[in-house]
C-alpha cells in the first residue's frame, strides 16, 4: 500500500516506534494451542492486535473427488478475513488479495507438512482473521504451522513468520499497521528453522540490494523468536503437569 | 500445487540431468532470458499498448485511462490498476470462468511490481483533489502460454504504460470533459523490470518455460528498478529457499533487469 503521506512520527530521534518498540523488537505475540473442539487442530494467536484463529482438518476424504492425488496428500489453505475485523466493514466473500495470501501461506506450510504420507486425502486449514492490525499473512502462517502439529499431522518443521521492513529509513522488524501504511517497505517472510528454508517471501516497497539483504537477516531473528512461542505454546498443551484440557 | 503426470516427472528428471551438465532443456544459459520482441501500439483504440513474445509466451496489453473517483484515503493520487487473464485459446488447459488462484496471483504480482516502483507520477493525475482523478489501467491478455507470465505480463504492461498518451481533460460544471486534441506523454519516472526464477533442486534458473515451469520446486519473482533497487518480490510453489539462494537471486534480477531495461527503452523509444 505504502505511498501515504507520514502525518506519525514513525520513529522519534530515541529510535523508538510510533507503538514504543526499539527497530528490533516484535510486538507482543501470545499462542495458544487445541482452542477448538471440532477442529483436529487449532491455535490462537494475538499478535500484537492482531487476532487470528486457525484450525486443521484431515487428513480426510477429498470433496470435490477430482482434487484428490494418488500420489500425495493435499493442503488447501483459506485465509479469511471477518468484515468486522477492519475499520471499515469487509465484504464477506473472499477477496481477490485474501485469494493470494490463501494461495501465498499454503505454499508457505507445503515444505513443511509431509502430505506424501496420506495419498488420496486432504488437509484443510481454515484461518479466520478476527481482528487485523498489520501483518495478518504472518500471524496467520503462524498459527497455522502450531494448529498443524496439534493436529499431529507429521512435519519436516514448524514453519514461522515475522515481517522486516522499512520506515523512516531505517530497517525495522515486525512492521505493523501504521508502518505499513506509512513506511517504505514491508517484507513478509516465512522460515523453517531447522532447515533454514525461506518458504514464503513478499515485499512492497523499495530496498536496496544490500537493505534487502539484512531485511532478511533482521526477519529471520524475528522468525526465530515467533518459532520459541510456538513451541512453548505446544508444550504448554502438551507437556506441561498437572490438569490439561 | 504441482501435480506432476508420469510425463512431468520424465520431463523433470531429464531436465535435472541436463541442468548437471549446466544444460537447459532449450540449450539456453542458466542465468539466460529467452528472446524478447515488444511491438507498441498494436490497438490504436487503446491510450497505449504493446505486444511482447517472450519465447513462445506472448502477451497483448492495452492501456486505457479515463477520469474515475479517488480512492477514499487517496484523493490527492490518480488510480493504476492492472489485471491479467490467460486467454482460452493460449493453452488447452485455460479455462474460461472465474479467474483461478494461480491467475489472480499473476495479475496481483505483476500490479505490485509497477505500483510499488511508482513508475507512474500519480500525483499529477488528479484533476480536483478528493473529486475526481485520471485513472490508468492496464489491462493484459495471455495470447500463448509457454511459461513465465509474470514477466511477460510486466514488460507488456510497462511498454504500454510507456507509450501511452494522457487526454486533456477540465473540470466543468463539476464533471470532468475532455479537451479534444491535447495529450500529453504519461509522467514516467522509472522502469521496473520483473525477473522470474525457478528453483529446480539446487538449480536457480532464469525466466523457466512452460516444460520447466511445471517441474519447478519453488520460484521467486523480483521487480528492480532503474536505479537498481529492489521494489516488489513474491516467493511461489511448493518449497523453500535458502539464503544464499535469495541473494544470488537479488543480484541475478539486477544483472537480467538493466539488460531487459535496455530492450524496453529501445522498443518504446524512451530517453529515460
Amino acid at each position: 500500500m505504502g505511498g501515504r503521506e507520514a502525518n506519525v512520527v514513525l520513529l522519534d530521534e530515541n529510535g523508538i516506534r510510533s507503538d514504543g518498540r526499539k527497530v528490533n523488537e516484535t510486538r507482543k505475540v501470545t499462542i495458544k494451542t487445541g482452542v477448538l473442539k471440532n477442529a483436529d487442530g487449532s491455535a490462537y494467536i494475538e499478535f500484537g492486535g492482531n487476532k487470528i484463529l486457525a484450525g486443521v482438518f484431515g487428513p480426510r476424504d477429498v470433496h470435490p473427488k477430482h482434487m484428490s492425488n494418488p500420489d500425495t496428500g493435499i493442503l488447501r489453505v483459506r485465509y479469511h478475513m471477518e468484515p468486522f475485523s477492519v475499520t471499515e466493514r469487509k465484504k464477506p466473500a473472499p477477496s481477490r488479495r485474501e485469494i493470494e495470501i490463501s494461495k501465498v501461506i499454503k505454499e508457505a506450510l507445503e515444505p513443511a507438512v509431509m502430505l506424501e504420507q496420506f495419498p488420496r486425502t486432504a488437509v484443510d486449514v481454515f484461518l479466520e482473521v478476527l481482528q487485523a492490525d498489520g501483518g495478518t499473512r504472518c500471524a496467520a502462517l503462524d498459527a497455522a504451522s502450531v494448529a498443524l502439529a496439534d493436529a499431529g499431522i507429521p512435519m519436516r518443521d514448524l514453519v514461522c513468520a515475522c515481517a522486516s521492513g522499512k520506515a523512516a529509513d531505517t530497517l525495522i522488524l515486525d512492521v505493523n499497521n501504521e508502518e505499513d501504511q506509512a513506511g517504505q517497505a514491508d517484507m513478509p517472510i516465512g522460515y523453517m528453522p531447522n532447515l533454514g528454508q525461506i518458504t514464503l517471501l513478499q515485499l512492497d516497497g523499495v530496498l536496496t540490494p544490500d537493505e534487502f539483504k539484512k531485511c532478511i537477516e533482521i526477519g529471520i531473528e524475528g522468525c526465530k523468536q515467533v518459532y520459541e512461542i510456538q513451541k512453548n505454546s505446544l508444550r504448554e498443551k502438551y507437556f506441561s503437569s498437572g490438569d490439561n484440557n | 500445487m504441482v501435480q506432476l503426470s508420469i510425463i512431468d516427472k520424465l520431463k523433470r528428471s531429464k531436465i535435472l540431468d541436463l541442468l548437471q551438465e549446466g544444460k537447459r532443456i532449450d540449450g539456453r544459459a542458466l542465468d539466460e532470458i529467452r528472446p524478447l520482441s515488444i511491438d507498441v501500439g498494436v490497438v490504436p483504440n487503446a491510450n497505449g499498448s504493446a505486444r511482447v513474445r517472450l519465447g513462445d509466451t506472448e502477451v497483448v496489453s492495452g492501456v486505457k485511462v479515463q477520469p474515475d473517483r479517488p480512492f477514499p484515503d487517496m484523493g490527492d493520487k490518480g488510480i493504476f490498476m492492472c489485471t491479467a487473464e490467460i486467454l482460452p485459446l493460449a493453452h488447452p488447459s485455460a479455462e474460461t470462468g472465474p479467474p483461478q488462484p494461480a491467475v489472480i496471483e499473476l495479475a496481483r504480482v505483476v500490479d505490485r511490481g509497477i505500483r510499488e516502483s511508482g513508475m507512474v507520477d500519480l500525483s499529477q493525475m488528479v484533476l480536483e483533489k478528493d473529486k475526481s482523478v485520471i485513472g490508468v489501467f492496464a489491462d493484459n491478455v495471455v495470447t500463448d502460454h509457454d511459461g513465465n507470465l509474470f514477466d511477460a505480463c510486466s514488460y507488456s504492461s510497462v511498454a504500454a504504460i510507456m507509450t501511452s498518451k494522457i487526454p486533456k481533460w477540465e473540470m466543468k460544471d463539476d464533471k470532468p470533459v475532455m479537451v479534444e486534441g491535447e495529450v500529453s506523454d504519461a509522467p514516467i519516472t522509472t522502469i521496473p523490470v520483473s525477473i522470474t526464477m525457478g528453483r529446480i533442486g539446487e538449480f536457480i534458473i532464469v525466466d523457466p518455460n512452460l516444460d520447466e515451469w511445471e517441474c519447478l520446486d519453488a520460484r521467486i519473482t523480483v521487480t528492480t528498478n532503474s536505479d537498481g533497487n529492489i521494489v516488489a518480490l513474491q516467493k511461489g510453489g511448493s518449497a523453500g529457499f535458502t539464503f544464499d539462494q535469495l541473494v544470488k537471486c537479488s543480484e541475478l534480477s539486477i544483472s537480467a533487469g538493466s539488460k531487459i531495461r535496455e530492450i524496453i527503452k529501445q522498443a518504446t523509444k524512451s530517453t529515460l
